[in-house]
């Protein structure tokens, strides 16, 4: 009832010689017991759980009061021990260089100086941030909470599509995808050893904690900064601060006096020592940033560079993430840690070199095109999918602006079985894992998997018609 | 806990009791006009109605004359209305939600269940007929959600924001109730009401969710003194004016004690529960019923802008 099409992509659950991979003998097991009914009757269910909890998304451009839930699909997607223990070690030897990579792009910039990221690059570039230049966060920490996004194209490949360094958001997803199925499909979690996620809010804290300024004396005060009601991850924003039992404050909450940051209670104001903030550096102080932010707390930066407040991430970390930048992450990884890295990054066309460019030019249909700025699956060309009118508009932009994109092959995305409206099929995913930096480096062993739901679609994002399921890192 | 935490959680509360009164208030309107009787008379008691819900004036901007679907649309549905059922749920709704981690799940399941499934109706889908139905139901949501608030919320700073909106909402309800009708339980010569006088009484009681209780104290026909009394100064009585200062000076004192100050709110709030304890009707029907209300629902208003001054609601 299940068929994948084994020439072309790799199938999470089935290989091509059409038998179960070990790790989902007893979800096929399951499936095979069910029937449609029973899966459809499940996946309601599901549905009815996450709006009574008030899961939903806004999505950008609709009314602001149509909330959406991010569809859920009831069949997890399964890693082993063995597969996770890779990755893991991968993306801790990223997130330690990248931290790296700040240190040194805002102090000395000596992989500039040794020339092998080149200057204009950095200070050129709109996410490089100059009011941070020579100062020292809390633990020499700059990006503290971390979004990976890994594909999968065969047993063994798995490529990074990008790093999340700036507020990446989908942990909440994460956490409730995992008390869905908890719900949904006990018997399940009785035939597996599946290693919780829950802890994820208890780290954060812990990790938040540990990245107070020095000069905080005792439990230190932390809150969630979020731009409010309307954006589009507030739930996220209000499941964590309540899962941490920490104040969920909007920039009017907040204010500076004589280089401080206070919250307004009902009572005197209250000392704030780490912003957990999921405000874009842009909107995080009107006084340093953007001058017409509503939503930021005058005076915070200033404070912060005081050393009086940690922000958490730092402003300027999205120096590191930038399309662009992601080219040399392999060199960024070798010059700190001295190390091959363990990761690969997907191959990538530069369009500023003219061959490279021509090459791209002349496969727009095999390949996928990003604007170096955009995020969201917004500002995309995805090759094979694209009409021959979306093409020429690409190319004219290509050739006019060569260093707002990059292009990359489209990859064979790793499919995984999904419940649709024909049944089960394959529909191609991807895995956020989530990483906590501060007195150690923590990761959840899970993540968040986003699925295209539409068949042959390969863009998972969920403002983009995609959906999640529930991950499984097996224990040994 | 931040000052637009308590402001919330206040206005959640105040919103809930402000649905639930208009559901009452229509239910009674409604149940009036189904009484025998002249075209004009039912506009009267459509148009008391109104006024008791505080949205006279602006239903007249909208409307000529008070008929029946319109006031149904305009007190149940109308988005240009702040206080229709429809936006109280709503601003319940997304105060819960900005503070949706100052609030228990069970309080978070109940508003926002009902806010999805009220905006799930089609107003012009509701017929006749499906309104009582619809009427229990937004009482019967508004009870759950407070029994939701009473029975999980902790004791603290929060549960006192929550019950100064509860009480300082019915407060001004019931004063309203009463205010808009005050001419019909003046005392007079004649010692036996009409039909149409029993009609009016039996109106203000149910208003109040008064009407079975009533002869449970009182033992007794409707007499408008009793009346008056039950829900001014009889603070067993859970809509009086009386039992709802009770709990707003104890909610206050123990804001008091919790955070070890007091403020302008706590002598407004004295002052007034202690005018209510020392009144009885003979002093209030002397110095004028209608006067006694009208200087009420000022001193309930200030009382709520102090709250929201003292505590930093913003």
């Amino acid at each position: 009832m299940y068929s994948t099409v084994p020439d072309r992509y790799f199938d999470e659950m089935v290989a091509p010689d059409g038998s179960v991979r070990p790790a989902y003998r007893q979800i096929a097991d399951w499936l095979r017991s069910q029937t449609r009914k029973d899966l459809r009757q499940t996946a309601a269910n599901a549905e009815g759980i996450f709006r009574r909890l008030g899961i939903t998304f806004a999505v950008y451009g609709s009314d602001q009061s149509n909330e959406r839930l991010i569809p859920f699909d009831i069949i997890p997607r399964i890693l082993s021990a063995a597969e996770w223990r890779r990755l893991e070690r991968g993306i801790e030897q990223r997130v330690r260089a990248l931290n790296a990579f700040l240190h040194d792009i805002y102090h000395r910039q000596e992989i500039i100086r040794a020339g092998r990221v080149p200057e204009k690059l950095i200070v050129l570039n709109s996410a490089f941030c100059p009011e941070m230049l020579g100062h020292d966060p809390a633990r020499g920490v700059y990006t503290h909470i971390i979004g990976i996004d890994l594909v999968r194209v065969s047993e063994n490949e798995f490529y990074v599509l990008e790093d999340n360094l700036r507020t990446p958001s989908g942990v909440s997803y994460m956490i409730e995808d995992r008390e869905a199925m908890l719900r949904l499909v006990p018997e399940l979690f009785a035939r597996y050893r599946v290693a919780p996620v829950e802890s994820y809010p208890e780290h954060l804290r812990r990790t938040l904690q540990s990245v107070a300024p020095p000069g905080c004396k005792g439990d230190p005060t932390i809150v969630v900064l979020t731009p409010g009601i309307y954006n589009s991850a507030f739930f996220e924003h209000s499941f964590l601060a309540d899962e941490m039992g920490i104040e969920l404050c909007q920039g009017d909450d907040l204010f500076v006096d004589d280089g401080f940051v206070y919250m307004r209670t009902t009572q005197k104001p209250k000392r704030v020592d780490v912003v957990y903030r999921r405000i874009d550096d842009d909107f995080l102080d009107p006084l340093t940033f953007r001058r017409d932010s509503t939503l930021g707390v005058p005076g915070l930066f200033s404070a912060y560079r005081a050393g009086n407040v940690t922000i958490v991430n730092a402003p300027g970390t999205g120096i590191a993430d930038d399309k662009a930048v992601y080219t040399y992450v392999p060199q960024i990884i070798e010059f700190y840690t001295g190390e091959k890295p363990l990761l690969s990054n997907v191959p990538t066309y530069n369009c500023a070199n003219e061959e490279e460019r021509a090459y791209v030019l002349d496969h727009l249909e095999e390949l996928v095109v990003k604007e170096v700025h955009g995020s969201g699956g917004y500002g995309m060309l995805v090759g094979p999918t694209s009409t021959k009118k979306e093409r020429t508009e690409f190319a004219r932009r290509i050739k006019a602006r060569p260093h707002n994109y990059i292009v990359q092959p489209t990859l064979a995305l790793s499919t995984c079985p999904t419940f649709v409206e024909s049944g089960i099929a394959p529909r191609h995913v991807d895995l956020r894992p989530f990483v906590l930096v501060g007195d150690q480096i923590r990761i959840t062993p899970g993540g968040l998997t986003r699925v295209a739901l539409k068949n042959g679609s390969l863009v998972v994002n969920s403002s983009q018609g995609g959906g999640t399921k529930d991950t499984w890192i097996l224990e040994d | 806990m931040l000052g637009r935490t308590a402001s919330s959680l206040y206005w959640i509360c105040r919103y809930v009791e402000r649905a639930e009164n208009m559901a009452r208030l229509f239910d009674v309107g409604h149940r009036m006009s189904l009484g025998p009787g002249q075209d004009g008379r039912h506009r009267e008691h459509w148009d008391s109605t109104l006024q008791a819900a505080a949205m006279a004036e602006a239903f007249h901007r909208r409307h000529e004359r008070a008929q029946p679907p319109q006031v149904r649309d305009f007190m149940l549905f109308d988005e240009a209305n702040p206080s229709s059922v429809r936006n109280c749920l709503l601003a319940a709704r997304s105060n819960a939600r900005a503070v949706r981690t100052a609030i228990t799940t069970e309080m978070w399941e109940s508003i926002n269940g009902t806010w999805l499934e009220f905006a799930a109706i089609r107003p012009s889908r509701v017929t006749y007929n499906d309104l009582p139905a619809l009427l229990e139901w937004i009482k019967r949501n508004a009870a759950q959600f407070r029994g939701a608030m009473l029975n999980t919320i902790l004791r603290d700073d929060g549960y006192a924001f929550c019950q100064l909106g509860t009480f300082n909402e019915r407060a001004d309800n019931t004063a309203r109730i009463l205010d808009v009708k005050y001419y019909v339980l003046l005392p007079r010569s004649d010692l036996v009401g009409s039909e149409l006088d029993n009609d009016q009484w039996s109106m203000i009681l149910r208003a109040a969710s008064a009407h079975r209780s009533y002869r449970h104290v009182y033992r007794d026909r409707y007499r408008p003194w009793n009346i008056a009394d039950f829900l001014i100064l009889r603070e067993e009585m859970p809509r009086s004016l009386a039992h709802c200062y009770a709990w707003m000076t104890r909610t206050l004192a123990d804001l008091e004690s919790f955070y070890g100050a007091r403020y302008g709110c706590h002598d407004i709030g004295d002052s007034i529960y202690e005018r209510l304890s020392r009144s009885d009707m003979d002093a209030i029907f002397q110095s004028g019923l209608h006067e006694f209300l009208t200087e009420f629902i000022a001193a309930n208003n200030a009382l709520g802008q102090a709250i929201a001054e003292s505590y930093n609601f913003y």
